[in-house]
């Protein structure tokens, strides 16, 4: 990667120069009119009315609900999917079973799911139509367009983050030092967290980075079991949606900001993740 | 075999436990709950409702949409992927970086933001309007969000490879007198394509099931501009559980089959190269 390693081109080993530079400009214009135009229309349509403005549409009750439920969801969903992940990742890599392959191909599914269909299922399941759903809402517990569908939508999408992060990495690293720590006469908590933590910190961090920005973002799945309720069931996304609908441009792209800020600083942490620990991370050797 | 072999290693019980018990109920269950359902009124009832001239437009513009945005992202994917690895140019590690904002961007703010640019009256799509070309609200700005979502797909599955190749490989081609084409064509392109591929189906998979960033850019008149997922939240929102089941499992059905191709195409690259 670093730019001392590259030899100096040679005519016989690469294109030409106007041919290398078509392709630079390709590649540069293409993300300029896809990604980077995107990014700055954001801010752009957000401040069209100036700072206050956009600030005093976020100041706005429901608008404050939104960003409150939105972190709700996502602090109840981000513990429980890296519990599932290290818990996954440790059934996995630390025993040998019957079905391995396809246990992981199930943790797998939710990425080619469309989120719609997700949100769907979980209406089957827990709306007040099913059998499941019907006897929770008449002891007063009700899933669907309420909290508990929106963090189960929000769990479906992010599943197989932490997980998929994780494994690739404990295999590498093998069993041998907690079979020593374990000989030696340490506990199996102790094991996890004086020998496994240490070594999979980083990979459990990007995971849980991944796993939180799309928590925080996710629209289809959580559009269809959220019922849409402002001030109650509306979640960031969900908001822009609706204020968007109603033709609310700056509060729309204001808090559609806020998430891009987020994307952003996701973004950030990711790559300096990736600088600095890329031989601890399956991410940066797997794909 | 034993289903479990003994191993000297703590925690089984927990681990196994968390782990089907948080698979079940998140994933299986609910996934269950659609086979069920559709189960329920057989497959004649299942192709009753599917088969309606709106159903097979929106299932039919899905898959050709996203057909076409996943070629286009497997050339401008492996563009990306080879200009970021073999070039030196200011600002790659931006360009880089700027791959991945697809993933981390949220797709509702994708899908206004796409839309704010590439509306009439924005600023791509007035100079669209010059030359008479309508972009957004129309099957070109379907076109367009599905770019953006799968754009990182395929240069992420390439670039890897690239930075794996054996630059010696090249020069013994060209000594050996072949042109710098007849490389490419012959010696690197065979290397990148099984990566090339899965980040093919990858992309394509994500643009059949996309909903957030297409909704606000497609227009959504029905037989037109209408995708799958959008008639499935419409169906949810008339209560008509019927219908959205049966569109849910024509879409999860088509997913399956896409997994499994990724799967065969990975199975298929790694006997022939070794890894992918």
């Amino acid at each position: 990667m670093s730019d001392t390693t590259l030899p100096r081109p040679l005519s016989a080993v690469t294109e030409p120069r106007a041919i290398r530079l078509a392709l630079i400009g390709l590649a540069v214009g293409g993300l300029i009119l896809l990604v980077f135009a995107p990014l700055a229309v954001v801010f752009a349509e957000a401040l069209a009315q100036g700072w206050l403005a956009a600030l005093a549409s976020l100041g706005n009750p429901d608008a404050l609900a939104a960003i409150r439920l939105t972190l709700t969801v996502t602090a109840i969903a981000m513990p429980l999917n890296a519990a599932f992940g290290l818990a996954a990742a440790w059934f996995i890599t630390r025993f040998d079973f019957r079905g391995k392959a396809l246990l992981i191909t199930l943790i797998d599914l939710p990425f080619s799911v469309s989120p719609v269909v997700a949100g769907l299922c979980i209406v089957l399941l827990f709306g007040a139509n099913s059998a499941l759903g019907g006897w929770l809402v008449a002891n007063g517990h009700p899933i669907v367009f309420a909290l508990p569908g929106i963090v189960l939508a929000t769990l479906f999408v992010t599943f197989p983050f932490v997980a998929r992060e994780l494994i690739p990495v404990m295999i590498e690293q093998g069993r041998s030092e907690e079979e020593a720590a374990l000989t030696l006469g340490a506990s199996g908590w102790r094991v996890l967290f004086t020998v496994t933590l240490p070594n999979i910190r980083w990979a459990l961090l990007y995971g849980v980075l991944l796993c939180t920005a799309r928590a925080m973002g996710e629209f289809g799945a959580v559009a269809v079991v959220s019922g849409k309720i402002r001030g109650q069931t509306a979640t960031m996304p969900i908001t822009i949606e609706m204020l968007y609908n109603e033709y609310l441009s700056v509060a729309a792209f204001s808090m559609a900001g806020v998430l891009t800020m987020l994307a952003l600083l996701t973004l950030l942490l990711k790559t300096a993740l990736e600088l600095r620990h890329a031989d601890q991370l399956a991410a940066t050797r797997r794909h | 075999m034993a289903l479990i072999q003994r191993s000297p290693m703590p925690g089984l019980g927990l681990s196994m436990g968390i782990t089907l018990t948080m698979l079940s109920i998140v994933v299986l269950a609910p996934i269950g709950a659609l086979l069920v359902q559709g189960a329920g009124f057989g497959l004649a009832g299942l192709w009753d409702t599917i088969n309606r001239p709106r159903v097979w437009a929106a299932l039919s513009l899905s898959f050709r949409l996203s057909l076409l945005a996943a070629a286009f992202n497997l050339f401008f994917g492996i563009l990306l992927a080879w200009v970021l690895v073999r070039y030196r140019f200011p600002g790659r590690r931006l360009i880089d970086a700027a791959v991945d904002l697809p993933f981390a961007l949220p797709t509702a703010v994708a899908g206004i933001a796409l839309t704010a640019l590439y509306a009439p009256n924005g600023a791509f799509g007035s100079l669209a309007r010059e030359i008479g070309w309508k972009i957004a609200y129309g099957q070109w700005g379907i076109f367009i969000a599905l770019v953006f979502v799968g754009l990182p797909f395929v240069a992420r599955t390439v670039q890897p490879v690239i930075e794996e190749i054996d630059r010696e490989v090249e020069e013994a081609s060209a000594t050996l007198g072949a042109s710098r084409a007849y490389t490419l064509r012959r010696v690197i392109w065979p290397m990148l394509m099984p990566a090339a591929l899965t980040g093919f189906a990858l992309s394509l998979a994500r643009a059949v099931g996309e909903y957030g960033s297409v909704i606000f850019i497609a227009g959504n008149i029905p037989l037109k501009t209408e995708i799958a997922p959008l008639l499935i939240v419409i169906q949810l929102e008339e209560f008509n559980y019927n219908g959205a089941t049966a569109i849910g499992l024509a879409m999860l059905t088509i997913s399956f089959a896409l997994l499994l191709a990724i799967n065969l195409i990975q199975i298929w690259s790694r006997r022939r190269i070794g890894h992918v």
